[in-house]
């Protein structure tokens, strides 16, 4: 498993259109990934409820990646957050 | 080929393809089911439905306006899809035996709930995104379409009955005529078909079948005739009449330009009835003198709240400024009894028609006609503006509406808001209440506008709205026409003029005695205008005034 930290940079968090295009981002790998905010985790797959966790500006978020393609997937994901969240 | 018989309420031939009025139901059916299965395959086909209409918008919005634009509906599709969604649909469906309609309004208020719980406004708001993808699954699952026709060529329009809400939502265009399974003469659907110039039949009952969606339908609403699937010489037949409709329509646009004069002199203002805005250029294509009854109502069907003054104002101006100084007859609001408005949160009533409607509304909801009359005024700089007050039965109503348009007036002058000084008031003559208290009525206002549907209705005790009642429902008793000639004589002692702009205005029939007793002026259906006209050039009024007041009068009436 691979995990990562990051504090959300996007001013109103995650929001509809970006947990949109996470969604979108992790299905392209087999690996399940995990958000964390404090005691809630969800799979970050569900979208409403990653929606419903009100992350917002400001707020760390730990992230799990598990799975076959794990190696590449947390790079990716990690990247992925820096550039649109 | 298959005959079936209605009763025609517009005139005119149309063929074109049956089509099913789809409508959007505001509450969905809630009910267990018994195959769970195939409950959840047909929530599944529609997910996948509303997944593809979704695809479609985001490339659509994508060519017009780039990815950003389309990011919006492509989230909708994963929400559509999205897995706790999905399962909880699931649970309701296979769990609880719900129908799919259903459980998809129980999920979606579930997950609105959460997002609305949430302690920042812009989550709150997602709320609405998952309200936005579940209605598009039920829609799907409903099978309505917004604006209720979705059909690339012009149909005929079938119905079980069409609320005024609906109506002023349907897609004009896409419209060749009407058929409907109950309704009136005086429905709204027959007024809509009339005031378009489209042919209409009312009360086929369940001889139309839902089976003959789509297939080829003639319509004639001159005698109520409808068949599916025509033979070649019954088509043949049809297809000339409709030629001879166009011909007709051709002869009368000479009268184009004409006045209204009948060949002794004597001359009648021939004005139209419109329902909204988009009327107008109807009105003057068809050479209206004025607009004599604009209806107001749509203005409040068409909003989810009471219409603001700014709303209003906007909406009235135009109809005026479009009139280029031609004379509007504005209605204030005329709802109840038939017209009912969500929003007003009128108590449910025995009688509607003697109930809380029109001018009782406004004066016992002050804050309400306040906004209207603001409204009118401030638009009455734009043009020549009538007021009317609807269902009035006392002069004591009268009084205090005239008293809201003086505080109306007071208030634009404090705030130097021009509006015009010579805006006409009058009053709709459609209780016998109002047709006896004429005399003194006519000395409140400037006119009076006989409201000929519920004058019948209420003369002669009698249900406009009752299929059943056709018969008893006469427009021409001897009671409503001589309650007509007392409004007229009693008006004119004040010097107050008298229209008439319910159906009866167009009643050809009827013509030669609204002119022998003297009515100042008709308000029909734009496309009445022109016949109206025709008939009026041929009348000689000196030659009937004589014998038609005398049968009016005769205590040798049969009915």
């Amino acid at each position: 498993m691979k995990e990562f930290s990051y504090t959300i940079t996007d001013p109103v968090g995650i929001h509809a259109r970006p947990a949109g295009i996470l969604v979108k981002e992790i299905k392209k790998y087999s690996s399940v990934v995990t958000v964390i905010k404090g005691e809630k985790s969800v799979n970050a797959l569900k979208l409403m409820a990653l929606m419903g966790m009100g992350i917002k500006q400001g707020d760390t978020v730990k992230v799990t990646v598990e799975g076959a393609d794990e190696e590449t997937a947390a790079a990716e994901i990690e990247a992925f957050f820096k550039a649109n969240l | 080929m298959i005959s079936i018989q209605g009763k025609g309420v517009s005139i005119g031939v149309a063929i074109g393809p049956l089509y099913y009025y789809r409508r959007v139901k505001s509450t969905i059916r809630r009910y267990e089911v018994e195959d769970k299965d195939a409950e959840w395959a047909r929530f599944k086909e529609a997910q996948q439905k509303a997944i593809e209409q979704l695809g479609v918008l985001a490339e659509k919005a994508r060519e017009e306006a780039g990815d950003e634009a389309a990011l919006l509906f492509e989230t909708h599709q994963l929400m559509a899809e999205d897995m706790e969604y999905e399962e909880a649909i699931e649970e309701a469906i296979k769990g609880s035996g719900l129908n799919a309609e259903a459980a998809v309004t129980d999920t979606a208020a579930q997950f609105a709930d959460m997002f609305a719980a949430m302690d920042d406004a812009y989550f709150q708001a997602r709320a609405a995104d998952v309200k936005d993808v579940s209605d598009r699954i039920i829609s799907v699952l409903t099978g309505a379409v917004s604006g209720g026709i979705d059909s690339p060529v012009p149909v005929i329009l079938a119905a079980d009955d069409l609320a005024p809400s609906e109506t002023v939502q349907l897609d004009k265009g896409k419209i060749l005529g009407f058929v409907t399974e109950g309704g009136s003469g005086s429905s709204h659907t027959a007024i809509l078909a009339r005031t378009m110039g489209i042919p209409a039949i009312i009360g086929v009952g369940d001889k139309l079948k839902a089976e003959y969606e789509g297939r080829e339908v003639i319509i004639d609403g001159s005698n109520g005739n409808i068949v599916v699937d025509a033979d070649e010489p019954t088509r043949e037949r049809y297809e000339q009449k409709l030629e001879e409709q166009k011909k007709n329509r051709a002869l009368l646009e000479e009268l184009k330009g004409l006045s209204n004069e009948t060949k002794d002199g004597q001359s009648i203002r021939v004005y139209c009835n419109i329902g909204s805005p988009d009327d107008v250029p109807a009105v003057l294509s068809n050479d209206g003198g004025g607009i004599g009854l604009f209806r107001s109502e749509f203005l409040y069907l068409n909003c989810d709240d009471y219409p603001s003054e700014d709303y209003q104002f906007e909406a009235y101006k135009k109809v005026l400024s479009d009139m280029e100084g031609k004379e509007v007859i504005i209605r204030t609001l005329d709802i109840g009894a038939d017209k009912q408005i969500d929003y007003f949160d009128l108590p449910k009533e025995e009688n509607p028609a003697l109930g809380n409607r029109a001018l009782r509304i406004c004066l016992n909801r002050p804050e309400i006609f306040h906004t209207q009359i603001r409204a009118l005024y401030r638009a009455s700089a734009y043009g020549k503006l009538g007021i009317m007050f609807p269902m009035v039965t006392s002069v004591w109503e009268v009084k205090e509406a005239r008293k809201m348009c003086d505080r109306v007036k007071e208030e634009l002058d404090k705030e130097g808001i021009p509006y015009s000084d010579d805006v006409e008031l009058g009053i709709m003559i459609e209780t016998p209440a109002a047709a006896v208290m004429s005399d003194r009525l006519a000395k409140e206002v400037d006119f009076f506008s006989c409201g000929t549907n519920d004058l019948t209705q209420y003369t002669l005790a009698c249900d406009r709205q009752n299929a059943d009642l056709g018969r008893f429902f006469n427009p021409h008793h001897p009671a409503v026409l001589r309650l007509l000639k007392m409004v007229c004589d009693n008006a004119h002692k004040h010097g107050t003029w008298v229209g008439i702009c319910g159906e009866l205005g167009a009643d050809l029939e009827l013509t030669e005695t609204f002119l022998s007793i003297g009515i100042d002026e008709l308000s029909v259906s734009p496309r009445s205008v022109l016949p109206l006209r025709k008939k009026i050039r041929e009348t000689n009024v000196a030659d009937c005034k004589e014998r038609l007041i005398a049968d009016l009068l005769s205590d040798e009436i049969t009915i």
